[in-house]
């Protein structure tokens, strides 16, 4: 993590992140126990953080770490990274759920959070989140295990052997 | 063993297309001694390249080239098929069931319906049945020729056990052209899950691997993976003479013909039929009758997912693992002509579920029905969708793809007939999972179009269509349709069993002309 220098430093409100702004423009984030970090290039700390807190409040999972989410943000810097039209989606996007009620977003309430959101629905931003979190979080084979998604089969040779016909609870009639 | 053919040898049968169609209209003719040359827009994969993962092999076999869907339509991807040698049968679920006798006779059966452009077909089931019997054994289809049914897996056995209680009593596990034993050289499904990214043990039937490499070990046949067929020429006779085709590099080349037949899925058929328009054909090739890429049929579609009280794991095994056929007759109480069938469909994995679930939810309760994944049961519903002269296949006026051909524009919008239709599968299908005490029930709307059909159709006078009995086009006697755009009308069934049955009758019949010096 030698990207550039650390301009800023500090614990961001509400959540607990340690978010590292690099000189180049890009952040790392270290999650509050330091036990992952993202760094991203095309998106700053605020927008970064905001939008792990986004991709949260969308799917909300509480069996799911933060780190899942982290790898939609990362995912969609990258996007950004390659695409200007991307990253000025995401970057006004964040300015709009921010300017919604005159404070940063992610130190709204959760049911303001909420509200904020949903009145973005038909923004291009909203649908740009929505879909990099399905595809982002939910192909994950680190998170199937949690929804009981069992993934790849055929190194296992199939489900012939391992319960394709298991059912048990249902009526005999 | 494979064969090559040179560019100026006007004596090859060329076959546009490698799907269904395509790639058994060819070995079918391979077998009968005529030499053929088979274009694929898509390249040739192996069975090493299908792995189990839904976005992988969604981008690895999907047609991904610019199509824009109107009216009904996905916008952006109107259509799920694939680019690929082997075309759709490598992604195809696997149901090969006959339509019935009556889907042959629907202008006669279901009278006249405002808004409706029904027609009978030129041919009877009973003309067919020969030749449905040789497809499903070509393809190893369950239920038939002695082959065992596969064995159901739980996703089957939720339907089945709700469909019983119900009332229903036409339930089993289909006829999949998925082996249920070793047949063919090729393996019994191991219940893999995953059939529609492709069969990575190639239990299930695709040409890719069946009827390709026979028609090349004939040495009459030669496949140009990644030849993308622009424009079909003719002389002044009105004959057809050869194709224009770009090759990987985007380089054209002209391939002389004899005869050419068209099988590339329902969208591409007649958009390359409308892009090779001249002087002599200014509204396209074989288009007298104005019908070329009209009746575009899609299949009434829809599905229901429902959280159950137990555990289904509904992705371990065949996706589509059984079917409910009660509702597959013809019965206008029901308030609607013609039927549809009932068939297991899983969610295409987590993110699947998430997409498609619910389209556009988000939040915490969406969440919490995320969270029961592996509760979910699920099934397809497919049946009869009428034809109508504006669901149609148009090129974009202005808009180019990256060989300079015009954009296809894919209009479709459903009749009140399928509407009615949809509603009542939905029923049907919340009543068999709320049978078992479904705790939720969703309804989703159709997925992109996968069963494409009638968009130059098949009919006894050639104002009413663009093919006769044999797919040869009304207007020009060496030009045939070889897919499943030569339906006149499109049957509660999944397509791909006609479509075979059809291609394997249309090789008769041209080795015939060709014989004959007909053509």
């Amino acid at each position: 993590m030698k990207a550039g220098t650390p301009s800023r430093r500090g614990f961001l409100r509400g959540t607990g992140f340690v978010a590292v702004g690099l000189a180049t423009g890009g952040t790392i984030i270290f999650a509050p126990d330091y036990a992952w970090a993202l760094s991203t290039t095309a998106i700053d700390a605020h927008t970064a953080q905001t939008l792990l807190v986004v991709a949260r409040q969308l799917f909300p999972h509480e069996r799911l770490g933060d780190q899942y989410y982290a790898a939609v943000v990362d995912a969609v810097d990258k996007q950004a990274a390659g695409d200007p039209g991307v990253r000025k989606v995401v970057t006004e996007g964040v300015a709009r759920l921010d300017g919604a009620r005159g404070i940063p977003w992610i130190q709204l309430s959760n049911g303001a959070r909420i509200a904020v959101l949903k009145s973005m629905e038909g923004s291009e931003f909203f649908s740009t989140l929505r879909t990099a979190t399905i595809n982002n979080l939910y192909t994950n084979p680190l998170v199937y295990r949690y929804f009981g998604f069992e993934g790849s089969s055929v190194e296992y040779g199939g489900y012939i052997n391992r319960g394709f016909d298991d059912i048990g609870w249902l009526p005999s009639s | 063993m494979a064969k090559t053919f040179e560019l100026k040898d006007d004596s090859v049968v060329v076959v546009i297309g490698s799907g269904a169609g395509g790639g058994t209209l060819s070995n079918e003719l391979a077998q009968r001694g005529v030499n053929v040359v088979c274009l694929e827009a898509g390249p040739r994969l192996t069975l090493a390249d299908i792995v189990n993962d839904n976005a992988t092999m969604f981008s690895r076999l999907s047609w991904l080239d610019k199509r824009i869907g109107s009216g009904d339509l996905n916008p952006t991807l109107p259509l799920w098929v694939c680019k690929t040698v082997g075309g759709t049968t490598v992604h195809w679920a696997g149901a090969s069931l006959r339509f019935q006798e009556h889907e042959f006779r629907v202008r006669t059966t279901y009278g006249g319906i405002a808004g409706a452009n029904l027609l009978d077909w030129p041919i009877t089931l009973q003309e067919l049945e020969p030749f449905y019997t040789r497809a499903e054994d070509k393809m190893g289809v369950t239920g038939t020729h002695d082959i065992p049914r596969l064995p159901g897996n739980n996703n089957f056995k939720v339907m089945a056990a709700g469909a019983k209680r119900v009332g229903y009593t036409h339930v089993h596990t289909g006829n999949m052209a998925i082996n249920s034993e070793p047949r063919d050289n090729r393996p019994a499904c191991h219940q893999i899950g995953f059939c529609m990214s492709g069969c990575a043990i190639g239990a299930k039937w695709s040409t890719l691997y069946t009827e390709i490499p026979k028609a090349e070990s004939t040495g009459r046949f030669e496949i140009r993976p990644n030849s993308m067929v622009v424009k079909i020429n003719h002389d002044d006779t009105g004959k057809v003479t050869g194709v224009i085709y770009a090759d990987q590099t985007g380089a054209l080349h002209e391939q002389k013909a004899r005869v050419v037949c068209i099988a590339g899925n329902s969208v591409e058929t007649p958009r390359l039929l409308l892009n090779s328009e001249s002087s002599k054909f200014p509204n396209g090739l074989a288009n007298s009758s104005g019908q070329v890429g009209r009746n575009y049929l899609r299949h009434m579609t829809g599905t229901v997912y429902a959280i159950m009280p137990g555990r289904v794991n509904f992705d371990r095994g065949t996706q589509m693992a059984g079917i409910v056929k009660d509702e597959s007759r013809h019965d206008p109480s029901r308030g609607f002509a013609g039927g549809y069938e009932m068939e297991t469909l899983p969610g295409f994995g987590l993110a699947g579920v998430a997409t498609n679930t619910i389209p556009g939810a988000w939040g915490v309760d969406y969440a919490k029905i995320i969270e029961m994944y592996d509760h979910f049961a699920g099934m397809w519903l497919v049946g009869e969708d009428l034809p109508q002269a504006d669901n149609r296949v148009t090129l974009h006026p202005t808009e180019k793809d990256q060989h300079g051909m015009p954009v296809p524009i894919v209009h479709f919008k459903d009749h009140a007939n399928d509407v009615a239709m949809r509603n009542h599968a939905y029923k049907a299908g919340t009543a068999i999972y709320q049978s078992l005490g479904a705790q939720q029930v969703f309804e989703l709307p159709p997925f992109p179009n996968t069963h494409n059909m009638g968009s130059c159709r098949q009919s006894e006078k050639p104002q009413d269509g663009v093919c006769n009995k044999y797919g040869q086009t009304h207007d020009i006697a060496n030009l045939f349709i070889s897919d499943g755009s030569q339906f006149t009308s499109g049957g509660a069934e999944n397509p791909t069993l006609t479509i075979v049955a059809l291609a394997i009758r249309q090789a008769e019949y041209v080795a015939g002309q060709l014989t004959k010096k007909e053509i």
